[in-house]
C-alpha cells in the first residue's frame, strides 16, 4: 500500500501551514519528517491520517490502511495495560496481543493500572497499541518523547519489524532514531504568509512567525 | 463495537466512572421534594409524576459531558476516529452506554422512589414504561449536544444550554402520558409522540453527532 501524496496544502485553523507537499512513501520505507516546532508536522499527519480535510491536493492511501500515533496515547487510567490493549486490538479486529506485548516489554506491567505507569510505561504502552491495529501504513508524530535509551532501541526495533514485513513509516522526530530512512524537511514548503495577497494585505500572522522563525 | 460498548461500562463501573451519578441525584431529588412541598398526600401524589419525569431528566444531563470529553481530552477520540468503526457507531454505542449507566437505572429506580411521594398505585408501572421509552431520547439528544461541545473547555454550561430546549418535548409528552396513566386516563396519545420523539432520535442523531464530532476533531 503506497501512500502518494500530491500538491497538498494543509491548514491549521484555516491558515495554511504547508503547502505544496509532493511526497510517496512505499511499502518498505521509513520517512522521517524534520522540522521546526510549529512547522506543522502535527497538521499533516492529522490531514494524511483524515482527521482533518486537506486545504488542497490529494492523498491517494486510504484511511483504513493508515494508524495514527498521536502525542496522548488515548489511554484510560482505570483500565489495566492488558484491557488498554485488548480494546484497541478488539477495536481492530485482532485477537492476539502478545507479540505487542513482547514487542514493548510490557510483559511485567500487564495487571497494573495505566494510572500507576511512568510517562515511559504509558507511552510504551502507545506505541504497542501501533502493532494491535494490523494497519500497513503508520503515522507517528514525536512516538520517542519520555522514552529512555532502551525503550527508543524497542521503538527502533518495532519500526524495522514492521518495515521488513511491507509497512511503512512516516516519523516527526527530532532525535536520531538509527533507523535506515529518507529524510522529509517540511521547512521549503512552509506557506509563504510573507507573500501578498491579491489585495495588497499581509497576513496578520506574518510578523508573528518571522519572530520565532 | 461491543468492544467499545464492554469499555464504556467498564469505565463506568470502575472508581470515578460516574455510575450512580445520576442515580444519587435522582435519590436526592425525590427524597427532598416530599420535605420541600410538605407532607399533604393529595398534594405530593398528584405532583408525583411530573416531578418524577424532572429529577430523572436533571440527572441525565448531569452525566452528559462525560460521553465525549474524557476520550477527547486523552486522545482517544482522535484513535477512535481513525479506528476502523464508523463515527456514526461510535456516537450510537457512546449513547447506548449512557443510557445503560444513567436511563437505565433511573428507569428501574422511578417506581420505587415513587413510593416516597405518595405515587398512585397504577402510577408505578406508568413511570416505570414512559422512561423506559423516554430515556432513550434523552442519552441520544445528549450525546448530540456532548458532540457538539466536546472541544470546549468547561463546556458543561453550554451543552445544558443546547440540550435543555431539545429535552422538553420529550419531557413534555413523558410526564403528561405518566400523568395520565396515573390517573386513569387514556395515555396512548403523548406515549405514542414521546415513542415518535425517541424513535426519530436513534435514527437521525447519530448522523448529526458524528459531523459536530468530525468538525471538533479538526
Amino acid at each position: 500500500m503506497e501512500l502518494r501524496v500530491e500538491n497538498l496544502t494543509v491548514a491549521r485553523g484555516g491558515v495554511p501551514v504547508l503547502e505544496g507537499l509532493e511526497f510517496t512513501l512505499s511499502p518498505g520505507q521509513v520517512l522521517i519528517l524534520r522540522g521546526p516546532n510549529g512547522s506543522g508536522k502535527t497538521t499533516l499527519l492529522r490531514t494524511l491520517a483524515g482527521l482533518q480535510p486537506p486545504l488542497a491536493g490529494s492523498v491517494s492511501a486510504d484511511p483504513e490502511q493508515i494508524t495514527y500515533g498521536a502525542h496522548a496515547d488515548g489511554l484510560k487510567a482505570t483500565l489495566s495495560v492488558e484491557e488498554n490493549l485488548r480494546f484497541w486490538a478488539s477495536v481492530h479486529g485482532i485477537a492476539d496481543i502478545a507479540p505487542a506485548v513482547d514487542g514493548f516489554n510490557l510483559r511485567g506491567l500487564l495487571e497494573r493500572p495505566s494510572a500507576n505507569l511512568s510517562a515511559g510505561q504509558k507511552r510504551r504502552l502507545g506505541l504497542a497499541r501501533l502493532l494491535v491495529t494490523g494497519r500497513p501504513i503508520w503515522l507517528l508524530d514525536e512516538p520517542t518523547v519520555s522514552l529512555d535509551v532502551a525503550s527508543v532501541a524497542l521503538f527502533a526495533d518495532a519500526v524495522r519489524a514492521h518495515v521488513a514485513g511491507g509497512g511503512s513509516a512516516l516519523i516527526a522526530t527530532h532525535i536520531d532514531l538509527g533507523l535506515q530512512a529518507d529524510t522529509l524537511d517540511v521547512g521549503p514548503f512552509k506557506a509563504n504568509a510573507q507573500r501578498p495577497r491579491a489585495d495588497g494585505t499581509r497576513d496578520a500572522y506574518a510578523d508573528f512567525d518571522e519572530a520565532f522563525s | 463495537m461491543i468492544a467499545l460498548l464492554v469499555r464504556d461500562l467498564r469505565l463506568a463501573m470502575r472508581a470515578g466512572g460516574g455510575f450512580g451519578l445520576g442515580l444519587a441525584f435522582f435519590l436526592i431529588v425525590s427524597t427532598l421534594v416530599p420535605f420541600g412541598v410538605g407532607p399533604e398526600a393529595a398534594i405530593l401524589s398528584r405532583i408525583a409524576p411530573g416531578i418524577l419525569w424532572v429529577g430523572a431528566l436533571l440527572a441525565c444531563l448531569l452525566s452528559l459531558d462525560r460521553i465525549f470529553q474524557l476520550d477527547f481530552e486523552d486522545g482517544s477520540l482522535d484513535l477512535l476516529a481513525t479506528a476502523p468503526i464508523p463515527m456514526e457507531g461510535i456516537v450510537a454505542v457512546k449513547a447506548l452506554a449512557h443510557w445503560l449507566v444513567t436511563g437505565l437505572p433511573l428507569t428501574l429506580a422511578a417506581p420505587v422512589l415513587g413510593t416516597l411521594m405518595n405515587l398512585e398505585s397504577p402510577g408505578h408501572y406508568w413511570i416505570f414504561i414512559t422512561l423506559l421509552i423516554g430515556t432513550p431520547a434523552l442519552s441520544m439528544i445528549g450525546a448530540f449536544g456532548a458532540a457538539l461541545t466536546v472541544g470546549l473547555k468547561r463546556g458543561g454550561l453550554l451543552l445544558s444550554l443546547l440540550v435543555l430546549p431539545l429535552y422538553i418535548p420529550t419531557l413534555i409528552f413523558g410526564a403528561e402520558a405518566a400523568t395520565r396513566g396515573t390517573a386513569g386516563l387514556s395515555a396512548s396519545t403523548p406515549l405514542l409522540m414521546m415513542a415518535g420523539i425517541t424513535a426519530g432520535s436513534i435514527a437521525l442523531l447519530p448522523f448529526a453527532a458524528a459531523a459536530a464530532l468530525r468538525v471538533n476533531l479538526r
